[in-house]
């Protein structure tokens, strides 16, 4: 079986769904040298019409996208980096998102904000560190941040169809991910619809992102003494409630480990409906980066700040004695 | 050009008399929230939409009235939008601020200044590359040339040369700040910087503007670009009816009363025969009788369908409330 990378994921959906739908296009910066590698081979394939190279000028960019969309289109508007997501906050969540409610359905926005390689890098600066993810869950914007190559290309092919505007997040960490496929199976990933990696019985470990290859690993290191579910959300909102809901019944505990900020974090949201409304046998507990982390000043301070896995086998502990 | 003077007269007048209706609805709260009239600037939208084709486009803003009903919105359901009612063009969930018209070509009106003119650079790039010769114009005030987005995407629509108008219905002031105290240089001279052709233009006059709106168009839809079109105007009332109330004093009455000598009615109004004015009067008085009336007897949204339309596919989110 080949072996398929996260970012030829990517591509390979991306270049199916150009291929099959004339509607579908690409903006971004660097897009015809793919110096993300996800529009690799697309701009001799399809010409600049299909993958439309931009200035540096994302705020107006990012309308243009919405104005291509009200016209009929399908873009994709493609970020290297995630801070760029936050200099078109307005542009997501005041413009793209609020042009259906405020027309009355008549207008569509089916925008795919694809960011390429998003969160921690060692070395790489205070302003390329950020996961954005939690501002447009909270802004009620569909997110999805897939960890594996075959939940990358589902999802990414589900954004693009999806007639709202979508971000779509992928962590940098996560992109070192390969996974032995036959392509006949890549299929779309609807939204809303979380994956549980491991099933277990003692407690459900919610890991946002690139953290599902933590928790498995971690799962797999205390396997002797406690039996872990790793739950994978894939899709931050909507977020798949039910199966939680249902992962909970079986274990009665929760663990939520987020590369976020903590305060109003995903973390949060989850542990606050787990309690409202879910079965729990023991008080929940999240691993996040601290209120208002910067990380990416320095290597060495920025591991003191982000979630790892002895953190998460602490916790898991510290849970299971409750 | 004569063939319009009746119509152009007609629009101005529709709006100014639309605009006059609305500020009564406000007074009496059947308008929740104020508006932003148009009063003394329907030359701009009447001349720059005798121009366009019914399948051209327009973005606009928070000063959007006249837009609408220029481009051909039904007056009745554009008052019904104003109160808020499910007859209304948006199925009252645009209000005064936020009118759009699918079916007239009005792709929505964006309050963050100057922003929606990319989002018309957006429509006006998809235009051109599905071959086709529709424009978009888009509509914007002289508060807006200092946003950094409508510095970018006059780049773009000049660099990727697209069928679209940006529209600058200079009327001196942004809220209270005068053109002069916010904007070095000058309104043409940054579309000129773009490579983008400029031309400052009387405001006032309807005919004025679809002359000048006429030669932008037939450029943009032979693959000529955009143009930018800076009309001198005034808005003879508040920028907002809160207006009223706060009583600001930043222009005189002097210089309210000076462009009012130029009131965009009176002039197109002069050209035609007083019998075809009358007509025209009367039959806008019937049609805004209407409008009010019909705005008044709608009915007003069920709180249930608050969720309703925020997804375009759908997708309702949770309660705020689970019990």
């Amino acid at each position: 079986m080949p072996k398929l990378s996260y970012l030829k994921a990517l591509n390979r959906a991306l270049g199916e769904e150009m291929e099959r739908d004339p509607s579908v296009f690409v903006l971004g910066e660097d897009v015809n040298h793919a110096v993300t590698n996800v529009t690799a081979g697309l701009l001799d394939r399809f010409g600049p019409d299909r993958i439309v190279e931009t200035p540096l000028s994302e705020q107006a960019v990012t309308n243009v996208a919405t104005g291509a969309a009200l016209w009929g289109r399908r873009p994709v508007v493609e970020f290297a980096i995630p801070f760029l997501l936050q200099l078109v906050l307005e542009q997501v969540v005041n413009q793209a998102h609020k042009f259906s409610v405020m027309s009355g359905g008549q207008a569509r926005v089916p925008v795919t904000y694809l960011v390429a390689s998003s969160g921690w890098r060692p070395g790489w600066g205070g302003q390329h560190s950020d996961q954005p993810h939690g501002l447009f869950v909270h802004s009620g914007v569909k997110t999805v941040m897939p960890t594996t190559p075959t939940d990358a290309y589902g999802l990414l092919l589900t954004a693009i169809r999806d007639d709202d505007p979508v971000v779509f997040i992928a962590p940098r960490v996560a992109l070192d991910v390969r996974e032995d496929v036959d392509y006949a199976d890549l299929v779309p990933v609807p939204l809303g619809s979380a994956r549980i990696h491991r099933t277990g019985h003692d407690v459900t470990v919610v890991a946002i992102g690139h953290h599902v290859h933590d928790a498995l690993a971690v799962a797999e290191a205390l396997a002797d003494e406690v039996s872990v579910e790793v739950f994978d959300p894939r899709s931050l909102y909507p977020f798949d409630w039910a199966a939680l809901a249902e992962s909970l019944s079986r274990t009665g505990r929760l663990v939520v480990i987020d590369d976020a900020n903590r305060s109003c974090g995903l973390a949060a949201e989850i542990l606050a409906t787990a309690a409202e409304e879910m079965p729990l046998t023991a008080p929940p507990k999240r691993i996040t980066r601290p209120d208002g982390a910067v990380v990416g000043c320095n290597p060495d301070l920025d591991l003191a700040l982000q979630p790892n896995r002895d953190q998460l086998a602490t916790v898991i502990r510290q849970v299971m004695k409750r | 050009m004569d063939v319009l003077r009746e119509p152009l007269y007609r629009t101005v007048r529709l709006i100014r008399r639309f605009e006059e209706r609305a500020i009564e609805l406000v007074r009496t709260g059947v308008i929740v929230g104020g508006i932003h009239p148009y009063i003394g600037q329907e030359a701009v939208a009447a001349g720059v939409c005798a121009a366009l084709r019914d399948d051209d486009i327009v973005l606009s803003n928070h000063r959007n009235h006249g837009h609408a009903l220029a481009k051909g919105s039904e007056p009745r359901r554009v008052m019904a939008e104003l109160a808020g009612r499910i007859t209304g063009i948006d199925n009252g969930r645009a209000g005064s601020l936020h009118i759009s018209d699918y079916e007239r070509g009005l792709y929505g009106a964006t309050i963050t200044v100057g922003h929606g003119a990319a989002i018309a650079t957006g429509a006006a790039w998809a235009a051109s590359r599905d071959g086709t010769d529709r424009v978009v114009a888009s509509f914007i005030g002289d508060g807006a040339m200092n946003q950094g987005a409508l510095l970018e995407t006059m780049n773009l629509a000049s660099l990727w040369r697209v069928p679209q108008l940006i529209i600058v219905e200079n009327n001196l002031y942004a809220t209270t700040q005068p053109v002069g105290a916010s904007t070095a240089g000058s309104i043409t001279g940054r579309a000129e910087a773009f490579g983008i052709p400029g031309r400052t233009v009387d405001g006032m006059d309807p005919e004025a503007v679809l002359e000048a709106t006429t030669e932008a168009v037939q450029r943009a839809r032979s693959g000529g670009g955009p143009s930018l079109l800076e009309f001198m105007t005034y808005r003879f009332d508040a920028h907002h009816t809160f207006e009223y109330r706060v009583r600001l004093r930043y222009r005189t009455q002097e210089e309210i009363d000076h462009w009012r000598e130029r009131d965009p009615v009176v002039v197109q109004g002069s050209r035609i025969p007083d019998e075809a004015r009358e007509h025209i009067d009367q039959e806008i008085e019937d049609v805004l009788a209407d409008a009010v009336q019909f705005a008044q007897d709608s009915p007003k949204p069920d709180p249930a369908d608050a969720l309703e339309y925020l997804y375009a596919t759908g997708l309702r989110p949770r309660p705020g409330v689970v019990s």
